[in-house]
Order: structure tokens, then sequence, then C-alpha cells
């Protein structure tokens, strides 16, 4: 009902467009008047004016009238059953809805049957009030704006108001979201910090990650929440990301922005793009099903342990995801050098690899500085991977040959775990704000970092 | 009017350094310069004149072979550099292109200090055996690009932060410290205002004591100020080629005269 009423006010405003523009348009020829807005924006005018009061009415009485129906009903139950739970009584009242719609009700009473009445003369009720009140707003607004159709009306003025007023709440929608979603982080933080006493040392500086481990007794034991094993494993196994990606994607930018022919360039540009289009959920079981246990019989044939979940696997195969990450950033970083510069440096009798050296890549460098971050952002970030690929267990170690666990698979453990999502909630989101404040740290000092570079290269 | 390609005018007083003949220039399918021969001679300052597109940077750049860097690019013809072919395969371009110098139509300084550009060529090329050695050569090339007065107190400021004229001043000092023999030119003064190419053209004429220098222009005033010989490109064709000041007051083709007097171009 409400989505055909959506629609309705839709076909609604392009009437109104319609009739506004063709009258403005009428006017302007009959009375040989020179029309201050042009007639398609006394036509917006009245679309934006039936859309926006139309669909704001139908999305307040949507709100407020599922409140009201609601409200009304429970009230009725409190006092039919003062007795019952919350949870009953909500019981009761999704029954009573389901007798009212005609469904399947998984008990059936006096009560319920005289709330399900009840229940249909509300939403009966209910439903009205959005047909009249949606239509009539939106006819009334169509008919207002109609009626200010005239020379010296600045319906564009108007409109370009309201648009204006449309892309700030647009824009404040994103923000408002960014800002919820970080507050929220710092208040469940707050509360898993209150639930260990404020020991936020043990936190960040405990080496036992075993935060569920006394959930049984409803409290959180300050000496098993040490996130240090898993900040030392996301480091580590970025850091061998980054070993891996970052040679290899710079020297491939470098080859293909300056050395490779027209032909090569051709070909291995899309090779590079089709690698970063592999989801990172098949780069995970590759790691975990082809590269792990190669790397364990390996290790095995020449007398090394590896561990069959080890952090070089899954840093190896995050260094190859990464990969066309970094070389892409790159090869748009060094082909935005001036040709001219090229020119000077071969001018005067430079090598191509001593003008790369010495002059491209120095010009180029505060990009490639924030390419590579912006890869370490993204390593840090990774989950699938190292969910499948790296270990379980919290480990502080600095031997890749060993498993280590990471931040994010201690989340994704947490969250996807049984434990009541309650409980577990508190060491995620915790360690969900440490990743995020380390993110952003890491972030700003890049920025920093290049716009020191900047000053000095321009 | 047709085109044809003309004798150059037999001028010979110097010692010759670069000596084209029969030179074609194609890009992909477009003939760009054709049967082109050209005699340059040393401590002399040759313009190349012409309308856009006539092909006058084109051939400039093939006589550092700069034009090896574009890939659809194909020269044939002999340009010898005393005597030598520099399109033969023992010839390493970048060796050629330390004999012979480019300044190039925008001041093009790298992104380091001023101190650094200078000292690019000679680090590349081994030709100071210390930082002593070094200082000296760019305090020499500062002053040959008659620019050492303006930038002495401010070595590791960067240069490009100098005004343009000072850039470019600064470009054909960075071309001179590598010693070359030949110094090519393309449009230096075209990004300048009036008093920057003042002193640019002021310059050039004191490099001539020591280089040969080949200048390419779009303005006719510069190339009758600063050069002693003019060639006049047109549409790919070298129509005349003599002394600047036969070729301003008696050119002996008609087009040339047209082209200087402002009716074609």
């Amino acid at each position: 009902m409400v989505f055909t009423l959506t629609l309705a006010i839709f076909a609604l405003a392009i009437a109104a467009y319609l009739l506004s523009s063709r009258r403005a348009a009428k006017v302007a020829a009959t009375d040989d008047v020179h029309l201050h807005s042009r007639p398609s924006y006394h036509g917006l005018h009245s679309f934006l004016w039936v859309l926006i009061s139309g669909w704001g009415i139908l999305l307040f009485l949507v709100i407020f009238g599922n409140w009201w129906v609601t409200s009304s009903l429970m009230s009725q139950i409190a006092e039919a059953a003062p007795d019952a739970a919350i949870i009953e009584r909500q019981l009761i009242l999704s029954d009573a809805r389901a007798i009212a719609e005609g469904r399947i009700s998984s008990e059936s009473g006096e009560l319920r049957q005289a709330l399900a009445l009840r229940f249909a003369r509300l939403d009966a009720i209910h439903s009205w009030a959005l047909i009249v009140l949606g239509l009539g707003g939106a006819f009334l607004a169509g008919l207002y704006s109609y009626g200010r159709v005239a020379p010296e009306w600045r319906a564009r003025n108007h409109s370009e108001k309201v648009i204006r007023a449309v892309l700030l709440v647009m824009a404040g929608i994103a923000i408002l979201t960014t800002i919820g979603i970080v507050l929220s982080l710092i208040f469940e933080t707050m509360r898993f910090f209150s639930a260990i006493d404020w020991q936020i040392h043990k936190y960040l500086f405990g080496t036992t990650w075993s935060p569920l481990s006394g959930v049984f007794e409803g409290k959180m034991d300050a000496d098993k929440v040490g996130a240090l094993p898993l900040f030392a494993g996301t480091l580590l196994i970025t850091l061998i990301a980054m070993i891996v990606a970052v040679p290899v994607g710079l020297f491939a930018a470098i080859y293909l922005s300056d050395f490779a022919s027209a032909r090569v360039r051709a070909f291995a540009k899309p090779m590079l793009e089709i690698l970063a289009g592999i989801p990172t959920v098949v780069y995970g079981f590759f790691a975990a099903i082809t590269l792990a246990p190669l790397l364990r019989d390996g290790g095995e044939a020449i007398g090394i342990r590896v561990a069959s979940e080890s952090a070089l696997a899954a840093g190896i195969v995050m260094g190859v995801m990464i990969i066309p990450f970094i070389s892409s950033l790159s090869d748009d970083v060094i082909n935005s050098v001036p040709q001219s510069l090229r020119d000077a440096s071969l001018g005067l009798g430079a090598t191509k690899a001593e003008t790369m050296q010495q002059v491209v890549l120095p010009a180029a460098l505060p990009g490639i500085v924030s390419a590579v971050l912006l890869a370490v952002s993204r390593a840090i970030g990774e989950t699938m991977i190292v969910v499948m690929a790296a270990g379980q267990g919290a480990n502080l170690t600095a031997n890749p040959l060993e498993a280590v666990t990471t931040v994010t698979v201690q989340i994704v453990a947490l969250i996807t775990g049984d434990t009541e999502a309650e409980t577990a909630a508190g060491p995620a989101f915790t360690l969900g704000f440490t990743l995020f404040v380390l993110t952003l740290i890491m972030n700003m000092a890049a920025q920093r970092l290049v716009a020191k570079y900047r000053e000095k290269y321009d | 009017m047709y085109d044809t390609p003309k004798a150059e005018t037999a001028v010979t007083s110097n010692e010759i350094k670069f000596s084209a003949n029969n030179v074609d220039v194609y890009y992909g399918d477009t003939h760009a310069i054709k049967n082109v021969d050209v005699q340059i001679e040393a401590n002399t300052v040759t313009a190349f004149i012409g309308p856009s597109g006539c092909g006058k940077s084109t051939f400039l750049r093939c006589l550092n072979r700069m034009n090896d860097t574009i890939d659809i690019c194909r020269v044939e013809g002999d340009i010898r550099l005393d005597g030598e072919d520099i399109y033969d395969k023992k010839v390493d371009p970048v060796q050629l292109r330390a004999k012979v110098g480019m300044v190039f139509q925008k001041p093009n300084p790298f992104p380091k200090s001023i101190y650094d550009n200078i000292a690019y060529g000679p680090r590349i090329h081994g030709l100071a055996k210390n930082k002593a050695d070094l200082d000296v050569i760019v305090e020499k090339s500062l002053r040959r690009g008659a620019i050492w007065d303006e930038v002495k107190d401010r070595l590791h400021a960067p240069g490009t932060g100098l005004s343009g004229g000072q850039q470019q001043r600064l470009c054909i000092a960075r071309a001179v410290a590598t010693e070359p023999e030949v110094l090519l030119m393309d449009e230096p003064c075209s990004a300048l205002d009036p008093i920057a190419t003042a002193q640019v053209e002021e310059l050039i004429d004191e490099l001539r004591s020591q280089y040969s220098v080949v200048i390419v222009t779009h303005s006719m005033q510069q190339a009758a100020r600063v050069s002693q010989k003019t060639a006049f490109f047109h549409l790919g064709n070298l129509v005349e080629f003599g002394d600047t000041s036969k070729i301003f007051t008696n050119p002996e083709d008609p087009r040339t005269e047209s082209y200087i007097t402002g009716r074609i171009g």
C-alpha cells in the first residue's frame, strides 16, 4: 500500500510538472510578458513541492502510525494481562496481527481475537490516514505551486533553494552515519573498558587473548584480554605482504610506464587489473589450500618446521593481492610526472634508467609513499585471507613460519561464534575501534609526510 | 604555390659542425621532413624559422636523436657531427646528447635545488672528481647562463621557485654544464616576457663564442637579431638557407619573402 502511494505521489508530481510548465508557457505566450523563470523551472518547482510534501507526510505517517497502533494495542494488553513479561506481550501482539491479516498464529484465545479486531480497525484508520493525508497533502502542495505561476514568480531561485536543501540533507546523512558509527564504537569500547575496571594497559600490552573464557561467571577477566599478540600478528602479516607487494608493484609500474613497449603495456595492464578483480575470498582459500601446504612440505624437505597456518602463507598471498593496488596507483603517479622533465634529463645525456632514478622517481615520491600507505591500511583491514590462512590462537611471535592471528580474525571469531552477541560485542568493538584509530593515525601521518615532500619537490 | 625543395645557398666561412644531407622524417604515415640538406657551422647561431607545423622543431630534434624517444618516428638520411654519422649503429644516443645539449620551449627545471639542477649532467657524466670540482663547474655554468649573480646566495633553493626567465637561463646553464659542442634551442623564449627574452637573446650571442647554437623560433625579429645563418622551412621542405642578412633583405625564394613580410604563416 505504502509502495503504491509512493508511486501515486510520484505520478502526481509529474502531472504537476506538466501542468505548471504548460501554464507558465501559456502565460508567457498570451500576455506577451517576460517570465522571470523559464517554464521548466515553474514545472520543477511544482514537481519538488508535490514530491517532498507527499513523501514527507507519508514517511511521517508510516513511522508515527505504526508507533500509534503498537502502543495503543500494548496498553490494552497491559490492562488485560498485567502479569505477562514483555516478551510474552510482544508474542500476543504478533499473534493478534497474524489473526487480523489471516495468517496462522501460534495460539488463539479471547484476548488475541479481541486484539485482532482492534488491530484491524486501527490499521484501517492508519491506511485511510495515509491515503487521505498523503495524497491530499501532495495535491494541496501542487495546487499551491500551480497557483504561484506568474511572470514575476521566481520559480528558479526557489527550486534551486529546495534542491540545495535536498543535497545538504544527503550530505548530512553520509556524515551523520560516519559520526554515528564512530560514536557507537567509542561507546561500546568504553563499556568494555569499564567491564575490565579501566585496566586499559592490560588490554593494550597484555599477551593473553581469551576474552570469552570468563563469560560464564558473567564478567570479563582483565588478565585475558591482552590484545598485543593480535596487533603483533597483524603487523607481521602486513609486513610480509608489503615486502612482497612494494617491490613487485613498484617495479612493475616503472616498467609499464617507461620501459615497456606499447604492445606489452596493452597486454600487461589488463592482466594486472584482472588480478585486482579476484575476490579476496578466492585469495583466501588459495592461501589456505594451495600455498600453506606447499610451504609446509617445502619446509619439511629442507628440515624446517613450518606451521600449516603460517603468517608467511597469509602474508605472501595478501602481498599478491595488493600488487595491483600499488602498481596501478604508482603507475598513475609516475605517468603524471611531466614529459618535459624526462626530455630535460634525456637531453642532457642521461639514460632512461638514470632519468627514472634521479628525476622521475623523486618527483613521484610523494604519490608513491601515499600509495604504499594506502596499501598498508588495506592490508591491516584485510579479513578474508587471514580468516582462512592465518591461525586462530593468539601467539606472540616474530617468526613468520609460525601461526599467528590478527585483529580482524578475532573480530570475526567473536561475532560469528556461539557466544551471545551482547557479550562478544564488547571486545569486538574495542578491537575494531583500536584498528580504526591506528589506521586513522597512519593515514594522517601519510598525509603529513606527503605534504612535507611536496614542499620540497614543487 | 608549390613547395619544392631548393638547393641551399652555399655558405662556408667557418668549420662545419653538423652536416645533414637528404634527411627525411616520418611520423607514422606522415612525411614531416622532406629531403632536407643543412650545414651548421661552429661558432655560429643558426636560426630555423617557418610557420607552425613546418617541421623545424622535428628537424632540430633529429640533431640529438631526441626523436628516438617517440615510437612512431622514423628518420632517414645522413646527419654527420664532425664527419661522423650520428645515426650509425655504433653511436650511443646517450653520448651524443652529452655533446649536443638541448634547451626546450618551456623552462623545465628539475624539482631539485638550483645547485642540483646544474650538477645533474656533470654528475651523470662523471665530469667532476670531487665536491670542489663540482662547485667550480656549477659556478662557471651559472655564470655562462648569466644567472649567477641572481642565484649565488640561494643555490640550495628549489629551481622551480625562480621566475620564468630565470628558469630558462637556469636550463641553459644546465645544458652548458655538460660541456656540449652544440646547443639546440627549441623556441627558448616563447614562454618568456620581453625583458627575459632580451636577457636570453643576449646570452645566446655570448654563447656563440664557444658553441655552435641552433635556435628554432617563431619570431622573425628574434632570428634577425641573434642569428648569422637562417633556414626557412615550409611544409616539411627547406625552402631557403643562407646568411641571415641576405634572407631578411634579399630572399631568393618568393615563399621566403611572403613569410618574412607576413603574407603567409
